[in-house]
This record gives C-alpha cells, sequence and structure tokens, in this order.
C-alpha cells in the first residue's frame, strides 16, 4: 500500500469532477429531487394528520439523507471502475503498480467526499425547507453515519466483483446492487413493517439497524446502542467478505483474462 | 554477460480450449528492442498481458529484472512501462492532469520537470493544457508514449504504437523508441503489424504464429531462413496459412 498511489487515484477522480462539472447532476441534482418529494410529501401529511403525526413520518427525510450517504459511497466505489472502462484507461491502471489495498482505499476515500457532499447538501436543505435537522442526534450520528459508509463500501466492492467477474454487459448493477436491499433495510419504515417471513432478511442487514436505531434516537434522544453494536458487527462481516470477493475475482479477472475483455468492448 | 531484462520461459496460456500462448521461451537483454511480429490471433497481445501481470500464465515464468513476476508484480511494475493503441488515458482530463496522476502512481521524482521533458520529447508540449479527448489519434498516441516514459522506465512495452498514425507521425514514434533506447539504454518490446517498425526499430524479431514461435533472429535471419524477400510477404505468407516449419534460432 502506497499513500502516493492512493493521492494520485483520487486526484484522478477530483480532476474528474472539475472537469465536468455535468457530474454534479448526479452528485447533486438526483438527491435534490429525492429530497423534495419526500419532503414536500412529509409536509403534506403532516398538514393532514396535526397533533397525531408520528415522528416516523419525519424521519422520511432523514432517511433520504441517510440512504444517499450508502448510495454515494458504493456508487464511489463501482463507478471508479466503471470510469476507468469508459475510458479505456483500465489497463493503465492495472498495468501500473497499484495494489488491490490502495485501489480499494482511493475507491472508498472517493466515496467518503461523495457521501460527504451529498449529505451536507441534503441536510442544511432539510433544516431550510422542513426544519429537519439530522444534526439533534449530536454526537451519536457520527457512528451511524460511519456505519453507513461502511455498508456503502461493502456494496460498493461486491458491485464491482460482480461487473468484472460478469463482464461490461452488467454495469447496471453499479446503480441496481443497493436497490436489491433497499426494501428490506428499513429506510423508509420499521422492520416491524415486513412481513414476518422476510423480516429475517433485514435482521441480515447492518443498514436496517442503523434505520431503527437513529429512529429511536430522534424519538427518545437517547442512543440505542444494541442497534449500533449489531450494525457495527454485521459490517465487520460483510466488509471481510466484499474485501475478499473482489481480491478472489481480480484473481480469478487475472486468470481468465477478463480486464482484457473490457478494452476491446 | 549481464542477465537478461525480461525473460520467458516455456510461456502457456489456455482460456478453455483455446490455447492463444503455446510455450514460447525468449529474453530481452539490456538496451535492445525486440520486436513481437504475427498475424490476428498470434498470441502477442495476450504473451504482452502476461508480462504485465493482468492475465496470469497457465504455465512458464516471467522473469523480470532477475525477479519472478508472480511474486514481486508491484516492484518490478514500478521499474517498466506500458504504451498500446487500444488503451487511452481519460479523455476528460487535461493532458498534464493525465501526466500527473500516472506520475504520482509511478513515483516519478520531480515531476513538473519530467513532465515538460516527454512532452518535449514526444513535440507535443504545446498541448500540455489540451482536454485529451480533444487530441488527434496521433497526438493521442505521443501522450500515451509520455506516460509510458515518465518513469523513465526499464523495459518498455509497446503494443502497436504506431497503428492508426499517417507516415510522419509514426516516422517520429519510430524515431523516439530508438532515441529512448540510445540515450536511456531502454529494453523495449515492440508488437506491431507494420513491417516498416519491424525493420527500422527492432534488433531483433520474435516471429510468432498461432501462439508458437516461428523464429527468433534479426530481420535478415528471418528471411533468409525462410527464403522470402520481405517481412511482409513472410508476414502474408504465414497469415494466409502457407506452409512455415515451426523452428527457432536465437
Amino acid at each position: 500500500m502506497t499513500l502516493s498511489t492512493i493521492q494520485a487515484l483520487v486526484l484522478r477522480n477530483l480532476f474528474l469532477y472539475t472537469r465536468t462539472p455535468v457530474r454534479l447532476v448526479e452528485l447533486l441534482f438526483w438527491p435534490l429531487v429525492d429530497l423534495l418529494v419526500w419532503g414536500y410529501l412529509t409536509v403534506f401529511l403532516q398538514k393532514h394528520t396535526g397533533d397525531t403525526f408520528p415522528y416516523q413520518i419525519t424521519f422520511l427525510i432523514g432517511s433520504v439523507i441517510l440512504w444517499d450517504i450508502i448510495f454515494r459511497a458504493q456508487q464511489g466505489v463501482a463507478l471508479y471502475f466503471l470510469e476507468d472502462v469508459w475510458s479505456r484507461n483500465l489497463l493503465n491502471v492495472f498495468s501500473a503498480p497499484v495494489t488491490n489495498a490502495d485501489y480499494l482505499l482511493s475507491t472508498y476515500a472517493i466515496g467518503l467526499l461523495r457521501a460527504a457532499v451529498t449529505s451536507l447538501m441534503l441536510s442544511v436543505l432539510a433544516i431550510l425547507l422542513y426544519s429537519f435537522n439530522l444534526f439533534e442526534l449530536n454526537w451519536s450520528l457520527i457512528p451511524f453515519v460511519f456505519n453507513l459508509l461502511l455498508f456503502g463500501w461493502s456494496l460498493g466492492m461486491i458491485s464491482t466483483a460482480l461487473i468484472v467477474r460478469w463482464g461490461p454487459a452488467a454495469e447496471t448493477l453499479a446503480w441496481a446492487v443497493p436497490f436489491f436491499i433497499q426494501p428490506f433495510a428499513a429506510v423508509y419504515y420499521p422492520v416491524a413493517s415486513l412481513p414476518p417471513a422476510i423480516q429475517w432478511i433485514a435482521q441480515c442487514i447492518p443498514c436496517s439497524y442503523i434505520f431503527e436505531g437513529m429512529r429511536d434516537g430522534l424519538n427518545s434522544g437517547g442512543v440505542s446502542w444494541s442497534d449500533l453494536g449489531m450494525a457495527t458487527g454485521l459490517n465487520v462481516i460483510y466488509l471481510i467478505f466484499a474485501g475478499w470477493l473482489f481480491v478472489r475475482v481480480m484473481k480469478t479477472a487475472r486468470e481468465k483474462g477478463l480486464l482484457t475483455k473490457f478494452v476491446s468492448q | 554477460m549481464s542477465e537478461p531484462v525480461l525473460q520467458v520461459s516455456n510461456l502457456v496460456k489456455k482460456f478453455g480450449e483455446l490455447t492463444p500462448v503455446d510455450g514460447i521461451s525468449f529474453e530481452i537483454r539490456q538496451g535492445e528492442i525486440l520486436g513481437l511480429l504475427g498475424a490476428n490471433g498470434a498470441g502477442k497481445t495476450t504473451a504482452i498481458n502476461m508480462i504485465l501481470g493482468i492475465v496470469t500464465p497457465t504455465a512458464g515464468e516471467i522473469r523480470v529484472f532477475g525477479k519472478e513476476l508472480a511474486k514481486e508484480r508491484i516492484a518490478i511494475l514500478r521499474r517498466m512501462n506500458f504504451c498500446s493503441t487500444y488503451t487511452q488515458l481519460p479523455g476528460n482530463l487535461r493532458v498534464w492532469q493525465n501526466l500527473v496522476v500516472f506520475g504520482k502512481i509511478y513515483r516519478v521524482p520531480h515531476l513538473k520537470t519530467r513532465i515538460d521533458e516527454v512532452l518535449e520529447m514526444l513535440e507535443i508540449r504545446h498541448l500540455k493544457n489540451r482536454i485529451s479527448g480533444n487530441l488527434s489519434a496521433g497526438e493521442s498516441t505521443r501522450l500515451n508514449l509520455c506516460k509510458a516514459l515518465l518513469n523513465k522506465p526499464e523495459l518498455l512495452l509497446l503494443d502497436e504504437p504506431t497503428a492508426s498514425l499517417d507516415p510522419d507521425i509514426a516516422d517520429k514514434v519510430r524515431k523516439v523508441t530508438r532515441r529512448i533506447r540510445d540515450e536511456e539504454g531502454t529494453s523495449i518490446l515492440y508488437t506491431s503489424h507494420n513491417m516498416r517498425d519491424v525493420e527500422e526499430v527492432c534488433d531483433r524479431v520474435v516471429f510468432m504464429h498461432q501462439g508458437k514461435i516461428l523464429f527468433i533472429g534479426t530481420a535478415a535471419e528471418i528471411l533468409s531462413h525462410f527464403q522470402e524477400e520481405s517481412l511482409e510477404s513472410l508476414f502474408i505468407r504465414v497469415a494466409r496459412g502457407g506452409e512455415i516449419e515451426a523452428a527457432s534460432a536465437s
């Protein structure tokens, strides 16, 4: 692992954003659309329910912001690989002295930056437009958000591994993978809302504990340590699995010549 | 005699039923330009990809700078570089941005000065602030070469560097290739379909066909061995399935 290599790979992505402002559409516009739609839906429901308005619905706005942290972190990892495919730069990178660790750490950094930019913008707009302040969670926000990042990175590594394994036709997985798990992740509704037969799926997903824990935190003002502990434990398992899968698939890719297929497409 | 810079021994690559590289052995000496010649499907690119560590060999061994590639890939890659017509640097970055990124990856000292040097060498210094994607094919190839020269590689792999270039630019690329070898003692593995490239640039040629080496020698030795007047006519004879006896000489 080399710091200068990681810096170079991160720099390359930063250059991309400064060179191509239209990329900000993906980073800022779509999350903003989500916030506006869910935010005004919340306002509408609030007006029509008056005092009986449950806090879970207010948290829809928080859910939008927090889900975007997972999504942007995952995209940071998965799109990073695809950027090299699209620009026919893949072999230049993989024939350079770049280790798997260098590569992954730089994608984590990009994922972190993407998540930070988007979530900061959404958080400020949520305060201004809907008086919803995610920062009411104070310091307890940090471990929860960190866990969301970890999960996003894991999903990103899994997405990239699947794309490498199945080839360019599987590019769409870079966007689809997070949404495979979203219905079970307790993002917009509690796990208890799911049919009992499939609640076990939610219990295997780290972010379901984060969303449950943060809903409780905003309601009670306390920190749900059990949810945080479960999320962290599961995240460690997911990270180890995703890292193993990535390294395994890269080894297979070198054996089967899969990386060169991205160049000849 | 010093150890070869690159030593390929009994290299085999199988993809299922296919065997694009079938037991090839050759070496490159210090400061030598070795041509890898063969029709499409001869196994040249697969061989280069194995030397770069992008494809793992099924059997055989690759030693670079006396070290085993399979065990010391990253340390070896720091001392070599690669340029191919089939790869590009990100088109949405400026020329200097692309070179900064790869310069940092290869840990190039005095990077700003080195970037100016390579741009000057390839006569594209005036394009330094241009968007890479807006360069012509010839300019883009020269930018790729700049990237490949940034770290003053001891071993340089050039995969068809003059493909799609006009004769003037192709001539410049050939001259630069020789200049790098003459001035910096770089060893170069050079694949091409262009017979003129091979005759003008390469000290020796590895002639490949269907994954095997037909002959290794100078262009003159190859012509004499196969009793042909030019490499081009030999190339066409081989590509069209003319009777060629697999043989090797060094």
